[in-house]
């Protein structure tokens, strides 16, 4: 095999003189912007972590002094016991942060930023500078809405979902600035993240390698580039209702105060009109990494490829029509409820084609259990169960006694966190040898997907039989209803594991940190991967390749009848390989 | 410890669970499928020395069959789901005879008016008692839902019945309890912080006894 073709910058890095603020801090180069938003997503996922544990402490143990409660403040906490309008805003925080400063962040802010200039053979992002300021502005944003907790009164009391007008009155709600600062921390994570999504869109139009056809493209690229156009599209309604809320509140305005002719349930449109689609921009990305992932590690083809990437056009397209089925019981018009339950059952088979793809892929493969792809199958056997969980309610007469119940609590969670949060730790794992020279360990990476696995389960699944029994979500305290007390054992139960599940997190958080600087030292391309990013030295230098690399073909070529290794990377040429017409004099 | 659906006290609730129970088949068999190809495939193809991936792109009979399945079997759960949908939801669902209740939801308690002897709402003889509704059994009800600050949401889970009350708009929402006996109304609508107290009695009550309560309340109200 040779690989004339890939040129690895090497220079660059030899004579990088850029001071170190420039090379590490307020850097233009796509690699560092995508590690940037690691660390501070992962910042927020603990944050959001140790929000929801005090959570579970109070559904739990009601009423029962938390263990070190005692450092909360007064307006938090009375001797450790957590007070009800603390409670509401560990719900609206721990929402908020997960939402849209954890996972949002890791999978679109890390990975597209990351991968996408790595996988399509770019020097970087179509605008650099456009990119810098998007973290800039997201590292803002983060500092707002973290700042909103120590205001007086706190963060807001009305749910990540904002639900007006409990969010636009400060009279009903009793937070004010707690309330504003929301509203100007999201108004700044949309700018950041339009931002990104038109870096992303215009990069992967116009900067891929000579070679590299759309259907050349891995699925992880194509998942990530619909999620940039769902970005685009949809951050400009939120960012346009989060200003709306916030004018209702400072100079006047009536858009939601139904007593001077606003509508209550405008936002909830406006909200979710933005909010599916945000749905799909939290799952998509991880599909895509996923179907890379298991790929590799089947050592197989991706089964049924252009079925995929239809799969993921069409779900990006569906996505736009199903916002109704949040609002079956919102009392908006029933016949709008029949159209959207079908929309909804609709999007259910994008979501199986997928899942089945990725089975086939596994099926007579020569499968690789390293510790991405053991999260990357535990995401399609957790993702399965959040999709046909969400069959229930996109049925409009069961969602009635599920909806606003622990059942949804549970659908979301087997998504958010069985589906993308596992593809994140496959993910993570996978490139973290191309971000830091270095790999993760893998016996501790198998020990952290495997306690992960059972505690997430043994938190979660318990969620639904709440759910059915009528438990509401969002309650202080559960034991003030009489037919909830036959399921406190439940719901103490879960908290139990819900703290081991947190514990076990340690597991990761110490491998990640530890493996910085003392992991294996990796490889060229330790996953015997295909991808162009492993045509360059880990970690990459800065304006990746000197000359790109040109591309004779799809991304999944393993196990190729005609390749001496059971892989066959995309820049290499065999002897019948003809060159792209865009390669011809091309010094890009 | 309660693992499954609440008591049926309602005539949804018979229709509701049935479809909950369908899915739950539907799905189970979805679920069994994959986890079983998920664990199977684990096993059978992991890696072992001198296993050769096989080399293929897909196969379209394969993706047609896992393409039309699903597609079916859900738009005829959408269409299923419709027909009781609109008999528990719809516009036109609300029987002629029901007897009117008027809900009007506000932080943090609900009140609930009763149309006094002339079976009308909205006039002198109405009454309002505040955090109790009685509902004569085995017979229709229909809510007014109102709502005096923010977005509340009724919800009976005995009955199945949940529907939020919404400042600005009166929703009408109807159900025949079935079985007589005090349950209880939630919130089920993050609606501030004394949310999780916003918490009502629900009395299904025979015809007389139900009868005897409006009397016993009417005369009190004409005492005082």
């Amino acid at each position: 095999m040779t690989s004339h073709a890939a040129t690895p910058a090497a220079g660059h890095a030899h004579h990088d003189d850029r001071s170190f603020v420039a090379r590490y801090v307020f850097s233009t180069d796509h690699k560092i912007i995508g590690i940037q938003f690691l660390f501070l997503s992962l910042f927020f996922l603990l944050v959001g972590g140790v929000l929801a544990m005090q959570m579970r402490w109070q559904l739990g143990f009601p009423n029962q002094p938390m263990p070190g409660g005692g450092i909360l403040p007064e307006t938090w906490a009375t001797d450790g016991v957590l007070l009800p309008e603390y409670y509401i805003q560990l719900v609206t925080m721990h929402g908020t942060f997960m939402v849209f400063f954890a996972i949002m962040p890791l999978l679109v802010g890390v990975y597209a930023n990351f991968l996408i200039p790595l996988k399509i053979g770019a020097h970087d992002m179509a605008f650099p500078r456009i990119n810098m300021a998007s973290f800039w502005v997201a590292f803002l944003a983060g500092g707002v809405m973290l700042s909103s907790m120590f205001v007086p009164e706190g963060p807001s009391r009305a749910g990540w979902t904002m639900y007006a007008p409990l969010s636009a009155r400060p009279d009903l709600s009793g937070v004010q600035l707690g309330q504003q600062l929301w509203c100007v921390a999201i108004v700044l994570l949309g700018l950041s993240s339009i931002l990104g999504s038109l870096n992303y869109i215009t990069t992967v139009i116009n900067n891929r390698a000579p070679g590299m056809t759309w259907f050349r493209l891995p699925l992880s690229v194509w998942s990530l580039f619909i999620t940039a156009i769902l970005g685009l599209l949809a951050l400009p309604v939120l960012s346009g209702a989060g200003i709306m809320l916030l004018f209702d509140q400072t100079i006047g305005t009536h858009f939601f105060d139904t007593t001077a002719g606003g509508q209550a349930l405008l936002w909830q449109h406006l909200f979710w009109f933005f909010g599916h689609p945000e749905v799909y921009i939290l799952i998509l990305p991880a599909m895509g990494m996923v179907s890379d992932i298991i790929a590799n590690g089947s050592r197989k083809p991706i089964f049924g490829y252009h079925s995929m990437v239809f799969a993921i056009v069409g779900i990006g397209f569906l996505s736009w029509i199903v916002w109704g089925h949040h609002m079956f019981m919102s009392g908006m018009n029933p016949t709008l409820g029949s159209t959207f339950m079908v929309t909804t059952m609709i999007i259910a088979v994008p979501s199986a084609i997928k899942v089945f793809n990725w089975l086939g892929t596994m099926w007579e493969g020569d499968l690789h259990f390293h510790v991405p792809m053991l999260n990357a199958v535990g995401f399609v056997a957790m993702f399965v169960i959040g999709g046909l969980s969400g069959v229930f309610m996109a049925a409009t007469p069961v969602d009635m006694p599920i909806h606003d119940t622990y059942f949804i609590v549970a659908h979301i969670h087997y998504v958010l966190f069985g589906g993308s949060l596992f593809a994140l730790f496959g993910a993570i794992t996978y490139w973290y040898p191309k971000m830091f020279g270095r790999m993760m360990n893998e016996r501790w990476g198998k020990v952290h997907f495997w306690l992960t696995m059972v505690f997430f389960n043994l938190v979660f699944f318990p969620m639904h039989n709440l759910g059915m029994g009528g438990h509401m979500r969002r309650i202080y305290d559960p034991t003030v209803y009489t037919f909830l007390g036959p399921m406190q054992g439940l719901n103490r139960f879960i908290s139990l594991a819900a703290f081991a599940l947190f514990t076990v997190q340690a597991i990761f958080a110490f491998n990640f940190l530890w493996s910085l600087f003392r992991g294996k030292p990796a490889g060229a391309n330790p996953w015997r991967d295909n991808g162009l990013e492993w045509s360059l030295p880990n970690p990459a230098p800065h304006g990746n390749w000197e000359r790109v690399p040109t591309v004779y073909r799809g991304p999944y070529e393993f196990s190729h009848p005609q390749a001496s290794e059971d892989f066959l990377p995309q820049h290499v040429k065999l002897p019948g390989d003809q060159e792209p017409a865009s390669a011809k004099g091309a010094a890009r | 410890m309660n693992w499954w659906l609440p008591l049926k006290g309602s005539t949804f609730a018979g229709p509701i669970d049935g479809l909950f129970t369908a899915i739950l088949i539907i799905t189970g068999i979805a679920f069994v499928v994959v986890e079983a190809g998920v664990l199977w495939f684990s096993v059978k193809y992991r890696h072992r020395e001198g296993r050769k991936a096989r080399h293929t792109h897909g196969n379209l009979t394969a993706e047609i069959i896992w393409t039309a399945i699903p597609a079916v079997t859900v738009i005829i759960l959408g269409v299923v789901s419709n027909v009781y949908w609109k008999r528990i939801k719809g516009r036109d669902s609300v029987p002629a005879d029901a007897y009117p209740i008027a809900i009007h939801a506000k932080q943090f308690e609900w009140r609930v008016t009763y149309p006094g002897p002339d079976g009308q709402l909205g006039t002198d003889d109405d009454f309002t008692v505040r955090n109790q509704l009685h509902v004569p059994v085995n017979r229709n009800v229909v809510f007014e839902l109102t709502s005096e600050d923010v977005i509340h949401s009724f919800w009976v889970p005995v009955f199945r019945l949940k529907q939020d009350a919404v400042p600005g708009m009166t929703i009408r929402a109807w159900v025949q309890p079935t079985v007589t006996g005090e349950y209880e109304l939630g919130c089920a609508e993050l609606c501030g912080m004394q949310h999780y107290r916003m918490r009502a009695r629900v009395y299904v009550q025979s015809v007389a006894e139900f009868d005897a309560w409006l009397s016993e309340q009417i005369q009190e109200g004409a005492a005082s």
